[in-house]
Parts: C-alpha cells; structure tokens; sequence
C-alpha cells in the first residue's frame, strides 16, 4: 500500500477518521471513467492512508456516524456558498443560449480562491451531474430541471421560463455543496472555479456508455436484498405515484382557475357598460366593475405562481426519484456481482484457503455502497421533509394572499355602495 | 270578508326585505305569504294526466298577529297559470302602470349543475319565494293593491278564475297584444317615454349579458372548488407513506374536502342575486310595455288630429271650389265635369258632421293621452326609485356574499397552513 499522495486516492468517497475540512477526495475524473472496475481490485484504503478494517462490519457503521453528524452544518459551520443568479442571452452565429451566473464564496482549503464568479450554462450543470454520478455512483445526485424542451411548446427565452430554471439550478447546486461527500468532488470545484470547463466529454462518455451496459445487464437475480433497501424502492414508487397525481391535480385546478379568470375578465365589464346608463346606480355599479377587475388580477397572479413555483419542484422531485431508483439498482448490481462471486468460491473444494481478496473487496464495496446510500437515504428524507412542508405552506400562502386582496377590495367597496343611503338618511 | 274591513293601521307591517321604504295600502292591512308548494296531478283541458305545483297562498289581519292572538291564517292553493292570468288581467286593467313582473316560467341562465327541469325542488323553491314577492310587490303599489280581482285572487278559491272572465279583460288583451306587436310611427311622442324606452331595451339587454356571464363564471367556480376535493384524497393516500410528515398531510387533506363542500352552499346563496336581478330583467319589459302603449295613444291621438285636418280641408276645398291637395275624386269630378251645386251641398254637410265628430274624437284622445301620460310617468317614477334602491340593495348583499366567501377561504387555507407546518 502506497502512501497517499493527495492527488491520487482510490477508495470510494467516504469519511474517515479525519474531519471533513481535512479530507481530500477529488477522484480523478479520467480514472475513474476508464478503470471504473479499479476501486474494487486495489486495496480499499481510505484517504488519509489507513487502510480500511473490512473484517469488521462496525467500521461501516462508525463511518455512517461521523457521516450523519457532520452533516448537520448550520449557517455557522458552513464554509462553502453557493449562488445561481444573473441570466444573460446570448446570441451567437451558431446558436441561442442563456447563461448564468454561479458565484461561490468560501473558506475551503481545496479552492484557491475565496471567492468566484464564473459564468455557466445548463449544458455545463448537465456535465457536472453526469461528472457527479460517474464519480460517486454511491451517492443520491440531486435532480437538474428538465433539459429538453419542445420547442414552439414552451418560450426558452421567456422570462418566466428562465426564471424557473435558474431556481432550479440554484438548488440543484446548494444541493450539492451541502452534501459532505460530494461538495469536495473535483468536478464541482472546477465547475465553481475554473474559468472555462475543459470538459472533455466525448471521450467519457463513449467509455461510461460501455460501463453503464455492463452495469444494467447484469441479469444476475439478488439473494435477499436488505429490508431496508427493498422498502426504499417501494416506497420511491408510491412516492412518485402521489407525487404524479397532486401534479394532475395542480394543474387541473390551474386550468380551471384559468378559464374561470376568463369569465371574471368578461364579467366585470358588463357591470360598467351598465354603469353608463344608470345615475343614481352609476358609482355602484362602477364600484363593482373595478372590485372584480382587482380580484382578476390577484387571481392571475395566483395562477402564474403556481405555474412557476409549484409545479416545477414537484418535477424536480419526480426526476430525484427516478435518479435515485437508478442508484438502488447499482447497489443491487454491485451486491449481485458479490454474490456471484462469492457462490463460485463456495463451490470450491478447498475450504481450507482464505476467502480470496477480491471477494472481500467485492463485500466492502456492497458494505460502503449500503453506508453512503443509508446516509444518503435519512439526509434525503430530511430535506425531503423540509421542502415539501415549504412547498405545501407556500401554496396555502399564496391561496390565503389571493383571498386577502379579493377581501380588501370587496370591503373598500361597501361604503360606496351605501354612500347614497347615507346622504339620504341625512337629509330625510 | 271581514279582514279587510278592519282599521287601517298607522304602523305599517313590513314584509320581505327587499323594500323597506314604501309599505302601504294593502300591506298595512293584511301579511301575505306564500308558504308551500305542492305537486298534484289532474286532467287538463284536452283530457290528458298531467302533473303541475300548486302554491298555497296565505293571509292573515295585521293587527290580529299585533294583538298576540294567533290566529291560523286563511289560505288556498293557486298554481302558476293562474297567477299569470292575474297579471295578464292587470296589464290590461292598469296599462299605465309599471305592472310587477313573475318568476320565469322555464329555469334559464342556468349553469350545468342547476337543473333546467321546472319539476326540481330547487327549483320550485325558488319560484315560491318569487311569487310571494309578486304578490308582495303588487299589494304594495299605490293602483294595484286595491283591485277586486286581485283581493278576491288572495282571498276566494273558488269561481275565481271566471269572475276574472266576466270582466271581458280578454277582448282587450287580444288588441293590445295586437297593438304592442304592431309597427307605427309616431311623430311627436313624449321625449321622456322615448328615452324609458331606450332605458328598458338597454337595461334588458345588459342583465341579460349579465346573468348569462354570471352562469358561465358560476361552472368555473364549481370546477375550482371541488377539484381541490381531490387534495383532500391524495394527501390521505400519501399520508398512509410517511412517518413523521403523515399526520400534518392527513388532516391537511380534510381541510381541503371542506374546502371543495364550501362551493355549495356559496352558489346557492348566489342564485338568490341572480333572481333579484332576473325580477329586473322581466320588469324592463314591463316598463317597455307602457311606454310603447304611451306610443299607441299618442299615434291615436295624431291619428284623429290627421284625420280631421284633412277632412277640415276638403271642406275648404269644397267650399271655395280650389283644388289644393290632390285627391281622386277631385280629379274625376274635373275630369268628367263639376258636381251639381245640390250634391255640394250633401257633401259639405256631411264634411261638416264628420269634422264635429272627429273634433270630438281628437279632444276624446288627447285627454286620454294627458291622463296617460300623467298616471304612467307618476308610477314610472315611483318604479325609478324603486329599482335604484332594490338594485343597490342587491349589489350591498353581493358584496357581503362576496367577503363571506373570502373570509372562509383565508380560514380554510389557513387551517391547511397549520397541518402543513406541523408535517
């Protein structure tokens, strides 16, 4: 076992027995797209240079430990700021595109800066995410937004549009630089600070794409998955079944609200046309016409919130979802592929030699995949929890908002209609 | 029938909300209502089953219930033919005056989850309440309150319908339904009756556009509410899912099925607004109707003064032998020579009785004219008022209905804010 030398450790991303702030973790991007099979044929050693204790199942777990406890960074041990904003068209002779601002600030010892300011666009978050999960295939990736969008469907350079995406984007990045394992990947330190993205992507992707056959035909069926994996991806399905029918619901009720806008819009004008004959009712019938007028336009900002906030952090998740039930079946293939393994040596005469090394690496690659994927799971849960009691308060937020404006302008309108009553009670 | 015969009261009764300000004549005497509604089958005219509602009218002295003695009110059963055979009586009886209006006769401007079928007890309910105030409305008019016809159609079940016959309404309601239909032109009509006239078409064109919108908006509104009712569904589904966050989505989900409920109860009250502006509707044809007959009288009037005026001339022409205006008789008598001076003089005198008795004709129409214009631009005034203040009233308690509405709106999302924060 070679000292490490911080630039070349090759152990899957875990912390170990050194402080987060310590720990160096780039993955060489390159080796590990092209020897994706290196991690499980040399020895497992961790990053800073002791090798791991694999006979014992309670090195996983102490490793989980620290995991969770470090992960609970507030505002104050937070030492990595990450910012999407700034959208800017940019036209060129080839092609249209938006990009964005990504600002970071922080005093992480891996960045040479304190600060940066670099400018991106979806196609460089598309890359890092495809780099993310190449590189931590143990790990939940956040979700990017949508990448493709029919054209002539939907504007890609609306204003409403470029505004989901960025909050999108400005997520899926706070994401990851909250997330202990995966703020220190290179590729999200170059992505945050390199002045151009030296991406490199063809020659990756030809390779991944060899890889990721591998990985999912592999036909071999599992002994007895863990409960509770087996109750993970249960519960992801029936997560996104509810998931799929509140965002039906939500846009029903967009629609509905739609078209009963466009009758409020036709409505509250006959009040005035009608207004133009009359004498004694001209002021409340006025009065009236320009209450629904206010009431239309708080309705259509309902609307329009809705559309923008609601529905795309539902998508969001359904994608987290889909990803995440990708990552559930890596770790079944990598426990399949140990067991295999394990029933050829088995099958061996000779139980007199020791299990061979690379069945033992086989076992602590399926033991770190179930570790990183447990903290994984219970941090998702969290946030899971977090936002959608955020998105579900917003929604009754802005219902109670929209009632509130239509409230204020019905009871501004009272006295008005009762202004003559009270000029007639007076001179009677 | 002693009821009527008590003491008018100087404390008048007050009956439906809708007009707080003139409660006079029959209404100081006696409480009307309209208190149930029934179905019945019977045979109608040609022989045939058929099933029809029955309203129970009932009345009752003022000052028996003011003296704490409680007598049980007299009552009979009227279905709606005959209640539109009162008011067809006093349109022609009375056709200066603003007559009130009827509940219409088929449900319209409905949205889809209103019935259309006049044998909905909705439905019917609401035509209940819209006959008392036809009631209500025409025993507190200064004119028709104390017709006979109208007493006896409170009061007397029986025979009724023939003491109306015997009136001989009939003939005069095929002319004037004749003469309302008819096109003349009228060359100097009164610029007041003009102009309510021009009123009545646009204030029943606007309601119309109103009501119509008003349903359509109404569909819409129904969708919102109750397909928030499927919220209430997934969340309870979702909830069975979780751990920590289940309860807080569970009674969430509760919150949003009342949400949805609410709708019901929120529309019906606005059906009531629909109706009073429906009564409107009805009572600008109302309106129109005694302008026009202001037009038929006047078109009379210039009728008889162009008659005689033309008779006066040929009378001239007669006399001093000119032939001024063209007339055939004129010519042939040029043509195939003079008349003998004894014929003249026939003619003359002739000329002369007819222009007596179209001088007496003209004097006849004109004071009918006066007087008509008179009575019907007295209650048009009377109406002016009354509409201003019914229809401000209604658009004061669409407003509330409005706030209401708000009101429980903040309070339900609310309540499903609180669960949610709690997840």
């Amino acid at each position: 076992m070679s000292a490490m030398s911080a630039g070349a450790p090759r152990s899957l991303a875990s912390s170990g027995q050194k402080s987060i702030q310590d720990i160096l973790h780039p993955l060489s991007a390159e080796e590990s797209a092209l020897n994706p099979g290196s991690a499980a044929e040399k020895d497992l050693i961790l990053p800073n240079g002791t090798p791991v204790d694999t006979s014992s199942p309670a090195s996983s777990s102490s490793l989980l430990n620290r995991l969770q406890l470090d992960d609970d960074l507030d505002g104050e041990t937070r030492d990595l700021f990450v910012t999407v904003d700034d959208p800017k068209k940019h036209v060129s002779t080839m092609e249209t595109y938006i990009t964005y601002r990504v600002c970071t600030k922080t005093t992480r010892t891996e960045f040479d800066l304190p600060e940066y300011s670099v400018r991106r666009r979806y196609q460089d978050f598309d890359w890092l995410r495809n780099k993310l999960e190449e590189s931590q295939p143990t790990h939940l990736i956040p979700p990017l937004p949508e990448k493709f969008v029919m054209k002539g469907v939907v504007d890609r350079f609306s204003e409403e549009f470029v505004e989901t995406r960025r909050k999108a984007l400005d997520k899926f990045l706070k994401r990851v630089a909250d997330h202990p394992v995966l703020s220190f990947n290179e590729h999200f330190n170059a992505f945050l600070s390199a002045k151009d993205l030296n991406k490199r992507q063809g020659l990756a992707l030809l390779t991944k794409m060899g890889e990721s056959v591998k990985y999912v035909t592999g036909g071999y069926k599992l002994r007895a998955r863990p409960v509770e994996f087996a109750a993970m991806g249960d519960y992801l399905d029936l997560f996104t079944q509810k998931l799929g029918t509140i965002d039906r619901i939500a846009q029903r009720i967009i629609k509905e609200q739609s078209e009963f806008l466009m009758e409020l819009r036709e409505y509250g004008p006959v009040y005035s046309s009608w207004s133009s004959f009359e004498e004694d009712l001209h002021d409340p019938l006025e009065g009236v016409s320009g209450c629904m007028s206010n009431c239309s336009s708080a309705l259509e900002e309902l609307t329009e919130d809705m559309s923008e906030d609601f529905l795309p952090v539902l998508r969001e998740y359904v994608l987290y979802i889909e990803s995440m039930k990708n990552v559930l079946k890596k770790r079944d293939q990598v426990q399949a592929e140990y067991e295999t393994k394990l029933e050829a040596v088995v099958f061996r005469e000779d139980k007199k030699t020791p299990v061979p090394t690379d069945v033992e690496k086989c076992q602590d690659r399926v033991e770190c995949f179930n570790a990183d994927l447990k903290a994984d799971w219970d941090r998702w849960e969290n946030n899971k929890r977090q936002d959608f009691r955020q998105l579900l308060t917003g929604m009754a937020d802005k219902n109670i908002q929209y009632y509130e404006k239509c409230l204020a302008a019905w009871e501004s309108l009272i006295p008005v209609l009762q202004d003559k009553q009270e000029a007639e009670g007076e001179t009677s | 029938m002693t009821l009527l015969h008590t003491k008018l009261k100087t404390t008048p009764k007050i009956e439906a909300g809708d007009f707080t300000h003139i409660v006079e004549y029959l209404l100081k005497m006696m409480e009307i209502s309209v208190a149930e509604a029934e179905k019945r089958t019977g045979k109608n005219a040609v022989n045939m089953q058929e099933t029809y509602t029955v309203y129970l009218i009932e009345t009752r002295p003022v000052d028996a219930a003011s003296e704490g003695t409680n007598p049980v009110p007299d009552s009979l059963w009227r279905r709606y033919s005959e209640f539109e055979l009162l008011r067809n009586y006093l349109l022609v009886t009375y056709p200066f005056s603003v007559v009130p209006p009827l509940p219409e006769k088929r449900a319209e401007f409905v949205w889809h989850k209103l019935s259309a079928d006049n044998m909905d007890p909705d439905f019917v309910e609401r035509r209940r309440v819209g006959l008392e105030n036809f009631l209500l409305r025409v025993a507190s008019h200064p004119d028709l309150s104390s017709d006979k016809i109208f007493y006896s159609f409170l009061t007397e079940e029986n025979g009724w319908k023939e003491t109306v016959f015997e009136t001989g309404f009939q003939a005069k309601a095929d002319s004037r339904l004749k003469a309302l239909n008819a096109t003349f032109r009228v060359k100097n009509p009164d610029k007041r009756f003009a102009e309510m006239k021009h009123y009545g078409d646009e204030l029943q064109s606007v309601i119309s556009q109103l009501l119509r919108v008003r349903a359509r908006a109404a569909d819409r509104l129904y969708g919102v509410y109750k397909v928030h009712g499927n919220y209430g569904r997934v969340f309870s589904e979702w909830s069975a899912i979780e751990k920590e966050m289940g309860d807080g989505l569970q009674s969430a989900g509760h919150h949003m099925d009342a949400y949805a409920a609410s709708v019901d109860d929120i529309l019906e009250e606005e059906e009531h607004y629909a109706d009073q502006l429906k009564e409107y509707l009805f009572y600008a044809d109302a309106l129109r109707a005694v302008c026009r007959k202001h037009e038929l009288t006047q078109y009379e009037l210039e009728m008889a003064a162009q008659d005689l005026t033309s008779k006066k001339q040929q009378r001239e022409e007669l006399a001093t032998g000119t032939i001024r205006t063209f007339s055939l008789k004129g010519m042939t008598s040029k043509l195939f020579g003079q008349e003998t001076p004894e014929q003249r003089e026939a003619k003359l005198k002739m000329l002369e009785t007819q222009i007596e008795e179209g001088e007496e004709l003209v004097k006849e129409r004109n004071a009918e004219c006066e007087e008509f214009v008179k009575s019907a631009w007295v209650d048009i005034e009377r109406f002016k008022e009354q509409k201003d203040h019914d229809l401000r009233e209604a658009l004061i308690s669409y407003a509330i209905m409005q706030i209401s509405m708000c009101k429980k709106g903040i309070q339900v999302w609310n309540n499903a804010k609180e669960c949610f924060s709690k997840m």
